[in-house]
């Protein structure tokens, strides 16, 4: 079950912790992965311990140029894209009251708009060979709201929205659009956050931990594959029982 | 029949993956070849590929026949 062998992935924000463990899920069921973010480096090293089947396309996702460039790149490095990944996303958090514009601006533009654009440049492969799987992640506070997030849940519901959208307009292609709404997840992103912080988080997680990453690619996996050819306009909620929608 | 037509109509058999022969000036391509919504966004840019050509929207609606698409490569194409 969940055999990718001969299929291609691109995975945003694959230097992230979600996004790391997704490219690398993706890249054991046997894709091929092209991995983009901004960290070079970081990318580099992530690719060397993959090993082949594996590139590396660096890309600004506040950029059109760099988008349009890195739809095309991951498409020549692999033949195809089958699999869109959706995970780059940037915060930029602070109460309503106090929120500048440009962090509004920064954060719809980078994990809304720039998922948009990339997707709309890979669709037209998809349309093309009559298959493909966008998996846009999302959050958990798209759904919930968080204080301090105003720009951030909006941007992250608005994919939930946008992806519903596309799944109607491509479905008759065998095309499907799903997202993934993790809650709180062990990565860097929460690492630095301090014991009493985790403690209150915990606290409205009835499982007790936070998640991981590979527990996010899982699903990942799952939306990726042949077997989940009819599941389409949906949010996989992956939360510990954080929220129950 | 110019070189135009003929890749115009080659372009909607393989698309639609209908007859050439059902491919004619005045069929629409909603109406009598099948089409979708999808597959005439699809159509307009595989004819913008085919010859490097920009298809505004507005020009794009008032494609409905295999005719109103030779018409406006005709009209619009360098090559």
């Amino acid at each position: 079950m969940f055999d990718l062998t001969g299929k291609t992935a691109l995975v945003t924000g694959a230097s992230g912790g979600i996004g790391g463990a997704i490219a690398r899920a993706l890249h054991k069921q046997g894709a091929a992965v092209t991995l983009s973010g901004t960290r070079a480096d970081a990318l580099e090293q992530l690719k060397a311990g993959l090993g082949e089947r594996t590139h590396v396309v660096t890309a600004k996702m506040d950029d059109p140029t760099d988008i349009d460039r890195l739809a095309k790149e991951a498409e020549a490095a692999m033949g195809k894209i089958d699999i869109l990944v959706n995970n780059a996303g940037i915060t930029r958090d602070n109460l309503s009251m106090r929120m500048k514009d440009e962090d509004w601006e920064k954060v719809l533009q980078v994990n809304l708009t720039g998922t948009f654009r990339l997707t709309r440049a890979a669709m037209r492969g998809m349309m093309r060979r009559r298959h493909g799987r966008v998996i846009n992640i999302t959050s958990v506070v798209g759904v919930t709201g968080n204080p301090g997030q105003a720009n951030y849940a909006a941007a992250k519901a608005g994919l939930i929205g946008m992806s519903k959208s596309l799944a109607q307009e491509l479905a008759s292609r065998a095309i499907t659009v799903n997202c993934i709404a993790p809650g709180f997840i062990a990565t860097p992103m929460t690492d630095v956050l301090t014991d009493e912080q985790k403690k209150g988080i915990l606290g409205r997680v009835p499982a007790d931990r936070l998640g991981t990453p590979d527990e996010i690619a899982a699903g990942a996996v799952y939306l990726a594959s042949d077997e989940a050819a009819y599941v389409t306009g949906q949010t996989l909620h992956i939360n510990g029982g954080m929220a129950m929608i | 029949m110019s070189d135009i037509a003929e890749r115009v109509k080659k372009i909607v058999v393989e698309h639609l993956g209908v007859e050439a022969a059902q491919v004619k000036e005045d069929a629409k391509f909603i109406d009598d070849l099948g089409a979708d919504s999808l597959d005439t966004v699809e159509l307009v840019m595989a004819f913008e590929e085919e010859f490097s050509i920009e298809i505004p929207d507005d020009a794009a609606e008032k494609i409905q026949t295999v005719g109103d698409a030779i018409n406006f490569i005709n009209s619009n194409s360098k090559s």
